[in-house]
């Protein structure tokens, strides 16, 4: 990925940079790191949504111009990876696995209940902007399953029952590692060492 | 970090780490995989290392944190060497203790494992039935190595193979032996590793070639890949350079998908580790041998595990799979000759070469050598990742390892290969595990994700699933399969509302037939497998759904009714957890459920204790 360096060094704005030129300066910045980078677009936008959250039209028209890519191949980029969204998301993300591991044990139920208790569909954002619930294909500890993780903690062998205090411990920030939930559905009766 | 610059030089500094070594040395390790990490692994390393800390045992008892061992259903676990005592389940509580009891050189028998008949502790972990059954080549290595530690990976012989390989200096050798000892893609379509590097390394030179790792593992339920990546890093960048090597490939990429943060965390280490220690970049070792390798992540999408949609994807475009030929062998990154190789297969290169390629063979099945990872998860009562030789049997595997199901329901079926795959069922338990024969019963191998599905579990619900998941999926190139998934998930739909037609099941399959046989890229082609396989072999199941409008797993919504037994003592903890106040009753009376109001949520089903809530 070439960058156009003209982007670059072109005066933004004559005054004291707004909030919208910071936004511009801090996605220069971030295409610039990726500059002649293998796969230097998707890494970028990335970096993008690690420091704004989301990827919005603004960014995106940056990126293009900065990169000399047309807005179509980047739109194109940012709508084909589940990983981006173009949407403004909330503080902390809630993901409920449907990998097929955690589908057979219960996982649909699992995302019904946060979608009752957040008020949101799967995908969506609460109106606080305090959580975006959304759905993956697998996160990989199907063994554990159902998972759900919020922001960087997993939480298994999730059940209906067990939703409400996921989304209270997440609001009272009290996420300090991993909490288990025990399983209620796979108790594997040969254990006597320890419940 | 120290700089080596020779193959003696590294040498004397794996010998000198291994004079550093005590095998016998009382050691507690822990695995901290993802799983283990989710069921609590953290809490005992912060409680270990201030019970060693505290007590004084610093010199009496060594902590190992490492990857995943396998047998996640029993997290957080901790194994206890040399007698490698295996805990499971241990509480912040229990690992004070084993801390304790570990300096004095004592098993705790009340924290260990018991025999399922006869009650009787098992002190041994090889002895626990789960494990005794496996034959652990690869896996086993994780309990041995730290993987944010190199030094661990190059005292248990790591890179030992790799510089082998650059003193004998024959990169023919090496294609020799990969190609004899047989072993084959683990990525799931099966292709011979050695008659891929072959083709490589025939390529011409000059304008550079690449070696790519596949750990886009977009298979739902299976986690192979992530635990290998999580637990022994080094083995996958060991494969790459000895490839690297026998091939003539210049550059490496792995490409990882995003969901796996733990993953990438841990590889990023190694191949840091492995660039400051000299075993990556140019002049390797001082032979003048050139290899590098780089990280590209994914940003989800499950068609990128097809090749020629990876290489897009590594190249940062849209993953869009492109016709072959040419093959990525002759033209992939950049145009430029690229082989790329599954996580697994990667892993099992050291082993070759440290085993010999003739011993290798030797294990599994004539054309089916070495082992495979499962990843043993759904309805069954041991899951976790299992490692076996290839043609030992689905039921070996469910019933021995596994231990069947996992409450008192039959288990109906195991689906392998994810959403390319299919479903098997129990009356085909008999069916040896290699490449050909799950082809043969309408599945496929795929990266080795076996899910078990017991009789509460639907498969026009399952089909619905995998049609769901490859509508989402399909990257919409090939009109067959964008439109065709999509239809076959309305067809599907229907049936599981009540509302299919028996010429439906007719139409089902030709649609199936047609996505086969017309879309370009290997998950169009598969698409149908789910499809075509739960037909195939649960018919009878489609046909309760379309003619009597009734879901015999119950998980069908529209089809189904709560209603609520006499074994019910009117305790009220379903009128409690009941979302929509659709229960109500006398204390201490039958309670009753309005139909009108119930939303089917089960909630009243999972939160009873006297089995007194009936889905029909």
């Amino acid at each position: 990925m070439a960058l156009r360096t003209v982007s670059v060094v072109e005066p933004l704005n004559e005054e004291a940079p707004g909030p919208e030129a910071v936004k511009r300066n801090d996605v220069l910045r971030i295409a610039q790191t990726h500059e002649g980078e293998r796969g230097g677009l998707i890494a970028t936008l990335e970096g993008i949504q690690d420091a704004q959250g989301y990827l919005s039209e603004e960014a995106l028209r940056t990126v293009a111009d900065a990169t000399g890519l047309s807005l179509v191949d980047v739109y194109g980029v940012a709508t084909f990876y589940h990983g981006f969204s173009l949407q403004p998301r909330g503080n902390r993300t809630i993901s409920v696995c449907l990998g097929t591991a955690c589908h057979v044990r219960g996982a649909p139920m699992v995302v019904e209940e946060f979608e009752r208790q957040l008020g949101v569909r799967a995908g969506g954002t609460t109106v606080d902007l305090e959580f975006t619930l959304e759905t993956v294909n697998c996160l990989g500890a199907c063994a554990l399953g159902p998972i759900v993780k919020v922001d960087g903690t997993y939480f298994s062998n999730v059940s209906r029952g067990a939703v409400k205090g996921i989304i209270e411990q997440s609001r009272a920030e009290q996420l300090t590692g991993a909490i288990p939930v025990v399983a209620t559905t796979n108790e594997p009766a040969m254990v006597t060492a320890e419940a | 970090m120290a700089h080596l610059n020779s193959i003696n030089h590294f040498r004397a500094f794996q010998g000198r780490l291994a004079g550093r070594q005590d095998p016998n040395a009382p050691t507690v390790v822990i695995p901290a995989g993802t799983c283990g990490q989710a069921s609590g692994a953290n809490e005992l390393i912060r409680t270990a290392k201030t019970e060693i800390r505290k007590g004084g045992l610093g010199g009496r008892v060594a902590l190992r944190v490492t990857g995943c061992h396998g047998f996640c259903q029993m997290e957080p676990s901790v194994l206890v060497e040399p007698g490698r005592t295996f805990y499971p389940r241990v509480s912040p509580e229990a690992m004070v203790r084993i801390v304790q009891a570990t300096a004095r050189g004592e098993v705790l028998d009340d924290l260990l494992l018991t025999e399922p008949g006869t009650g009787e502790p098992i002190g041994c972990q090889d002895d626990v039935p789960f494990f005794e059954r496996q034959t652990r080549t690869i896996l086993a290595r994780n309990e041995q190595i730290d993987p944010t530690q190199i030094d661990s990976y190059i005292v248990n012989d790591g890179y030992s193979a790799a510089v082998e390989t650059l003193e004998r200096g024959d990169p023919g050798w090496v294609i020799h032996e990969v190609k004899s000892s047989g072993l084959r893609g683990r990525g799931g379509a099966g292709f011979p590793t050695g008659v891929k590097w072959e083709l490589l390394a025939k390529q011409a030179n000059g304008r550079g070639k690449f070696l790519v790792c596949n750990a886009d593992e977009g298979d739902p339920g299976a986690y192979m890949d992530r635990s290998l990546l999580e637990g022994n890093p080094h083995s996958i960048i060991e494969g790459m350079l000895i490839a690297a090597y026998a091939t003539g490939a210049t550059e490496g990429i792995v490409y990882v998908r995003n969901e796996y943060p733990l993953a990438i965390k841990h590889l990023r280490i190694a191949l840091r580790q492995a660039h400051e220690l000299g075993l990556l970049g140019s002049d390797i070792l001082g032979t003048s041998f050139a290899f590098d390798i780089m990280l590209v992540k994914g940003a989800g999408a499950f068609v990128c595990g097809e090749e020629t949609a990876l290489i897009r994807s590594i190249e940062g475009k849209m993953g869009e799979p492109r016709q072959r030929p040419p093959f990525p062998i002759e033209q992939g990154i950049d145009g430029k000759p690229t082989a790329i190789n599954n996580v697994e297969t990667w892993a099992n290169i050291p082993v070759v070469f440290q085993a010999g390629a003739r011993a290798f063979a030797e294990v599994g099945t004539a054309n089916n050598s070495g082992t495979k990872i499962f990843s043993l998860v759904g309805k069954i009562r041991n899951t976790g990742l299992v490692e076996v030789p290839m043609g030992i049997t689905i039921d070996q595997i469910v019933r021995d390892i596994g231990g069947g199901s996992a409450g008192n329901t039959r288990i109906k079926a195991v689906q392998t290969g994810g959403p390319s795959g299919g479903c098997i069922p129990a009356e085909r338990f008999d069916l040896a595990i290699d490449y050909d024969s799950l082809a043969g019963a309408g599945s496929i191998m795929g990266s080795g994700g076996m899910i078990v599905m017991d009789e509460a579990t639907c498969m026009v619900d399952v089909a619905k699933y995998f049609m769901h998941f490859l509508k989402d999926e399909s990257c919409g190139k090939c009109l067959t399969c964008r439109k065709g998934t999509q239809r076959m998930y309305e067809i599907l739909d229907d049936i599981a509302n009540g509302k299919g037609r028996r010429e439906d099941l007719d139409l089902l399959e030709e649609l199936a037939l047609a996505v086969k046989d017309t879309a370009m890229c290997g998950l169009g082609q598969t698409a149908p497998n789910p499809v075509l396989s739960t037909l195939r072999y649960f018919r009878d199941e489609y046909l309760e759904h379309i003619e009597n409008k009734r879901c015999p797993a119950g998980v069908c919504k529209e089809l189904i009714t709560y209603s609520i037994n006499e074994n019910c003592t009117g305790c009220g903890a379903c009128v409690k957890a009941c979302p929509e106040d659709a229960i109500s009753g006398e204390k201490k009376q039958r309670h009753a459920i309005d139909q009108n109001k119930c939303i089917k949520c089960g909630a009243c089903r999972s939160i009873c204790k006297f089995d007194a809530v009936d889905v029909a």
